[in-house]
């Protein structure tokens, strides 16, 4: 159990390539933090610099109180899930995960009370004798788990660990990683380029773009209020339609425009903040065609073109909507929906 | 087992197809090893005139003749030697390139030239190396007060020759072990490193168990090597000598047939010489099913 504290952290390749540029964060004692971003945000690297993996040529860490720059992983206790499970093929699962006690010297009967208690915890203890290549994917990841359990360290990190299972497992797994991590209250980092995984588990998400920090909040708060227009776009399915202030015109319009923050010149709307119908409130007005109506059985989604630039604009309906495809249609959203942001800082006006 | 049918429009073309595979292999293998099948069970006169059938006769000479019992011996040591050597040597550069990120390819293409060296070439450089009177290595051992003549010292003679062996089969290794290594996944050596493993700990815990089936297969390979692919090297540095001391089993079929011209014995000699590599072979490959990982 520790806190984790991230001080400036870089780095930096041979030949000036930055991969992670000056990282702050605050981990708190048993907080579960999931940082999300696309490909080669730096997520990954972040995580195996906290792990030891990649060495820190810039900035501070700190695991509880002492500082780790110069540990090596073994000496940071810390357990790591890979994304492959990195199990080790010529070992059974029970020495899989005896493999990390014994190399630290805890006697032999600790070792088997430590190994049958997680095993439990994880329902593997029918596969203790077998080979990782005799088990499923949903199994080995649970022994993958079980490795990082075992030790009981003081930092989980968690490379993706859920992309290598199908879609049905993975939301299970999920659940049970939720609860788990609840239960032992260890201070864990998750890393996913999977937002939904984001939003579902984290206490607090940490969003990165190329190698910087664009918003750290609980989930809730970075959904109803991205902090730039990155965040804007990743975090949310479908995403955020995105409005350049010079194609809305119109009367309406005009007059919404006075309601936004000064220097405001995007307009950001989430699908389910669209409406049919204008508010009594200032508004925005969009005329569009209806492209495609898409059912998806408690809600639908309605593809739009905007009939002032052809762009697309995703909207969220509940039950069946009064329009037909190819079809005109003007929708509202009032102004206090808007997420305004400026395109030249790409952060949020208000 | 997946067998595939294929089905020809003309009944013999199947067998056509086949011939030359066929041919060459009655030629070039049935052939003689029948043949020597057969002469293992005759006995000429020191002048040819006589041929007998004996049947095992010479078999059984043969494993009350002092000679020949010692050739076995020499022939153990000299494959456990070869075997032992060229791997673990082997083992050491494949491990020490992988760990290079630049130079890797110019080390691995420098490393595997020994092996298009012919054995005889081989053996006639290390022949040079190792000479008493002009070789460079008697010279350096001799400013360390060592004495080396490999022509009186059979010791110094087996050295020569497992070294001179081992040499050219360590390319092959290499480059076995070189592709096993770098088919390790990297997240599992971190994944030790995580766990608390050393860089040693984490090479013979989790590297080398990981390495056992290119391990196996090779170890199969060295030692038909070192028993059948040797002839060159011996030929060409100690001729079997001093004393019989490095008269490996396809050495002394050579010397008896071809230069004693005792043919049947020699015969013999190859029966069971082929006999041992069979054996040897079942038995690697019985225990590679039951020990492999993956």
């Amino acid at each position: 159990m520790a806190s984790i504290k991230i001080n400036n952290l870089g780095k930096v390749y041979a030949g000036d390539v930055r991969a992670v540029e000056d990282i702050n964060l605050d981990i708190a004692d048993g907080e579960f933090i999931v940082l999300v971003g696309p490909s080669g945000c730096g997520k990954s690297t972040l995580l195996r610099m906290i792990a030891g993996l990649e060495t820190i040529t810039e900035g501070d860490l700190f695991i509880g109180d002492k500082r780790v720059n110069g540990l090596e992983p073994a000496e940071r206790d810390i357990a790591m899930v890979f994304q492959n499970y990195a199990l080790y093929p010529h070992m059974t699962v029970y020495n899989n995960l005896a493999y990390g006690l014994k190399n630290r010297g805890f006697p032999k009967d600790e070792i088997e009370k430590r190994v049958q208690e997680t095993a439990k915890m994880l329902e593997i203890e029918q596969f203790l004798d077998r080979k990782p290549r005799a088990l499923s994917g949903g199994q080995r990841q649970r022994v993958a788990m079980g490795r990082a359990l075992v030790r009981e360290p003081a930092a989980f990190l968690l490379d993706e660990p859920l992309s290598n299972l199908d879609a049905k497992l993975r939301v299970q797994m999920r659940l049970e990683i939720k609860q788990l991590q609840r239960r032992l209250k260890t201070t864990s980092l998750y890393v996913t380029h999977d937002q939904l995984e984001a939003m579902t588990l984290g206490d607090r998400l940490v969003v990165l773009n190329q190698g910087n920090i664009e918003q750290v909040g609980s989930p809730i708060d970075v959904y109803n209020r991205p902090e730039s227009l990155f965040v804007a776009e990743f975090i949310g399915s479908p995403s955020m339609n995105l409005f350049s202030q010079a194609d809305l015109d119109g009367p309406t319009n005009e007059n919404a425009a006075k309601h936004l923050p000064e220097g405001t010149d995007i307009l950001g709307l989430r699908p389910d903040q669209l409406l049919f119908e204008a508010p009594d409130t200032p508004h925005i007005r969009l005329d569009c065609k209806v492209a495609l109506y898409e059912p998806a059985g408690a809600e639908s989604h309605l593809y739009l073109i905007l009939n002032s630039n052809g762009q697309h604009v995703t909207m969220r309906v509940h039950g069946e909507p009064p329009v037909h495809e190819g079809g005109d249609i003007s929708i509202y959203a009032p102004v206090s929906a808007v997420h305004p942001f400026n395109s030249t800082s790409g952060r949020r006006t208000d | 087992m997946q067998t595939k049918k294929m089905t020809f429009n003309h009944r013999w073309l199947p067998y056509l197809l086949l011939a030359p595979q066929v041919i060459i292999t009655i030629i070039f293998f049935i052939w003689p090893a029948s043949q020597a099948l057969y002469q293992s069970l005759l006995r000429q006169d020191a002048f040819g005139f006589r041929t007998t059938f004996v049947w095992f006769d010479n078999f059984q000479r043969l494993f009350v003749d002092d000679l020949y019992v010692n050739s076995l011996k020499v022939t153990l040591i000299f494959a456990v030697g070869t075997t032992l050597l060229s791997m673990s040597v082997a083992l050491l550069f494949a491990v020490m390139v992988n760990k290079m990120i630049r130079s890797r390819d110019a080390y691995t293409t420098f490393l595997v030239w020994p092996y298009a060296v012919a054995p005889a070439i081989a053996g006639v450089l290390w022949w040079f190396i190792f000479n008493p009177s002009i070789g460079i290595l008697p010279y350096a051992l001799d400013m360390f007060g060592i004495n080396w003549n490999h022509r009186s010292n059979g010791d110094q003679a087996m050295l020569l020759v497992i070294i001179a062996a081992a040499w050219k089969q360590i390319s092959y290794n290499f480059l076995f072990f070189l592709a096993g290594l770098q088919s390790v996944p990297h997240s599992l050596i971190e994944a030790a490193a995580i766990d608390g493993a050393g860089r040693v700990k984490r090479f013979w815990t989790i590297v080398f168990p990981l390495l056992s089936p290119i391990t196996f297969f090779l170890m199969v390979v060295n030692v038909v090597y070192a028993m059948f692919d040797t002839f060159g090297v011996i030929h060409a540095t100690t001729e079997g000598g001093p004393a019989q001391a490095t008269n490996i089993l396809v050495y002394k079929v050579y010397r008896d047939g071809f230069v004693g011209m005792n043919l049947g014995s020699s015969a013999a000699q190859s029966v069971i010489l082929m006999a041992i590599v069979v054996v040897l072979t079942v038995i690697q490959f019985r225990f590679i099913e039951r020990r492999v990982n993956y």
